[in-house]
């Protein structure tokens, strides 16, 4: 499904916290260009929460970095919180699959590394690192169950903790907008449901506008309120459905025969949208 | 730690070895003084001549150390300007290999010229001689600053200093460590080959003297100092690198499941 979109733009805003209105992206010129991104049209509401899922190449980072600022679109307008990305100083997270910690901080000191950078925090940070800030690290970690671990450094955790740590980096500047690009990618099943669990938590209690990528059905039926499917080559949004379940969602919930369907036609649909395979 | 004190055990033991070998060699073989003193003889003329070598150990110490604290500061910046950006990096490169293998002696005479012999062509081929490790080093950090990592940062709206200040020189600091011990050896080389091309001061000098009056005894006392000197200089900063940069090395001891 592709949302109409309205053509007449008088004025660029939009009514949407994110919206991509006729977006391309082509990397590389001439014969070597590439087509990251097909005609990709997506709105996203305020405080909702989005999962992109489809095969790998079908842009789905790329979407990440467009909304992010980091990337800027070929053709076509993004939007964040109402104007043009990079109009409005807007707070975003990210976590990506790798926790990109840096090694020579404690976790805390890492976590508190948005506190530093970002506006309105960074003119405090000398103020409050000791007092307020340090207390609202502390609090994010035992909230993803890393109580005693501010103190230590990132080679001491494994690759679970590591990742719990690189979500409450994304989230201690609360942020408007949050984008996980394959956070629970490289765990093991148990640590990523555990996960999940958190992740939700933490959403139904900040509500930031997320944008989740991930190649995992049951991990985006679990999470999202609307999933959308990508296929590649061009990358481009073949699907957009709700996601009808009640939150708080568990894990049991998955293997309701609602829940089972629905991941089984998300599935179908990335298999039929598959490229046809290349001649070996 | 057993093995760790069999192990210095065993290094102390070579070196010693080493001495003690020479030394039987010399007199088993009747070796002349001038050709090659036996070790007990450079020493009893280290203690001997030491009120007069002193002042010159000092100075070839302090023209090293002020050229390398020069050669630091203008590396480390060549290295942030070429490291942070594509262009200087593209434009900066093959002029600086091109000076690096410049063979350091031949630009002493120039610097003589310039500025007449003595302390200061010592000086300037001490911070010569330690700029280009640390330039490449520096450089070499900053470049190979993992993507994500920045990606993180610029999401934050962080700016270029931001990302250089909390990111990049942090993540080049053992890199900039590993190339100071190199430097610092360097830098007492420009300093020793200056000294002895043109100078009134310093080990160099001593020894240059010493060869043409034959004092060969004295000759390799000089050589003696100087390598206490530099192991000293070498020791001191792969002592602050373990300060400084101990993340980098990580104690796999610590690490848990």
């Amino acid at each position: 499904m592709k949302s109409a979109h309205a053509p007449a733009r008088a004025a660029k805003h939009s009514d949407f916290f994110v919206e991509l209105d006729g977006v391309t992206l082509d990397y590389g010129r001439g014969e070597r260009r590439i087509k990251a991104l097909g005609l990709t049209n997506l709105r996203i509401e305020q405080g909702d929460f989005v999962a992109l899922v489809g095969p790998s190449g079908c842009g789905k980072s790329t979407i990440l970095k467009l909304v992010t600022g980091l990337l800027t679109a070929s053709s076509g307008y993004v939007y964040v919180a109402g104007r043009e990305v990079g109009a409005r100083a807007v707070r975003v997270g990210m976590a990506f699959q790798n926790p990109t910690m840096l090694p020579w901080l404690t976790v805390r000191d890492n976590i508190m590394l948005p506190l530093k950078i970002v506006p309105p925090f960074r003119e405090q940070f000398r103020q409050k690192r000791k007092t307020e800030f340090r207390d609202r690290a502390e609090a994010l970690l035992t909230e993803v169950g890393l109580a005693n671990f501010g103190d230590k450094h990132p080679w001491q955790l494994s690759g679970g903790m590591l990742q719990r740590a690189s979500l409450c980096r994304a989230l201690i500047h609360e942020p408007q907008l949050l984008m996980l690009d394959e956070p629970f990618g490289a765990l093991d099943q148990f640590t990523r449901e555990e996960l999940w669990a958190i992740m939700q938590d933490l959403w139904m209690k900040m509500r930031p506008t997320v944008l989740l990528v991930t190649h995992d059905l049951k991990e985006a039926g679990y999470l999202a309120n609307r999933i959308c499917v990508m296929r590649a080559r061009p990358g481009e949004i073949i699907d957009d459905a709700a996601v009808p379940f009640a939150r708080p969602r568990t894990i049991e919930m998955s293997y309701t025969p609602g829940f089972v369907s629905m991941t089984q036609r998300l599935r179908e649909l990335i298999v039929a949208a598959r490229p046809a395979k290349e001649a070996a | 730690m057993d093995a760790q004190i069999r192990r210095r055990l065993a290094s102390a033991l070579f070196i010693v070895g080493f001495f003690v070998l020479w030394e039987v060699l010399c007199r088993g073989f009747g070796v002349s003084d001038i050709v090659l003193p036996k070790p007990s003889q450079i020493i009893v003329t280290l203690v001997e001549r030491m009120p007069a070598l002193w002042p010159h150990a000092l100075q070839t110490l302090y023209t090293t150390l002020v050229g390398f604290a020069f050669g630091i500061v203008i590396g480390v910046l060549l290295g942030v300007l070429i490291g942070s950006s594509r262009l200087a990096y593209d434009v900066a490169y093959p002029l600086l290999i091109g000076f690096a293998t410049i063979p350091k002696v031949a630009v002493v005479p120039i610097f003589v010229l310039w500025f007449g012999a003595g302390t200061v062509p010592a000086v300037l081929t001490a911070m010569i001689m330690s700029i280009f490790p640390i330039v490449v080093n520096v450089a070499t950090g900053l470049a190979t600053t993992e993507p994500e990592l920045e990606d993180v940062m610029r999401a934050l709206h962080a700016s270029k200093f931001d990302i250089l200040w909390n990111v990049g020189l942090p993540r080049t600091m053992p890199y900039f460590f590993a190339s100071l011990k190199v430097a610092v050896t360097l830098a007492f080389v420009g300093t020793v080959i200056s000294e002895t091309v043109a100078s009134n001061r310093g080990i160099g000098d001593v020894m240059m003297i010493a060869s043409s009056n034959f004092d060969v005894p004295l000759v390799f006392a000089g050589l003696l100092i100087l390598a206490f000197l530099g192991v000293a200089l070498y020791a001191v900063f792969s002592f602050l690198e373990a300060r400084i940069t101990g993340w980098a090395h990580r104690k796999n001891d610590l690490a848990m499941g």
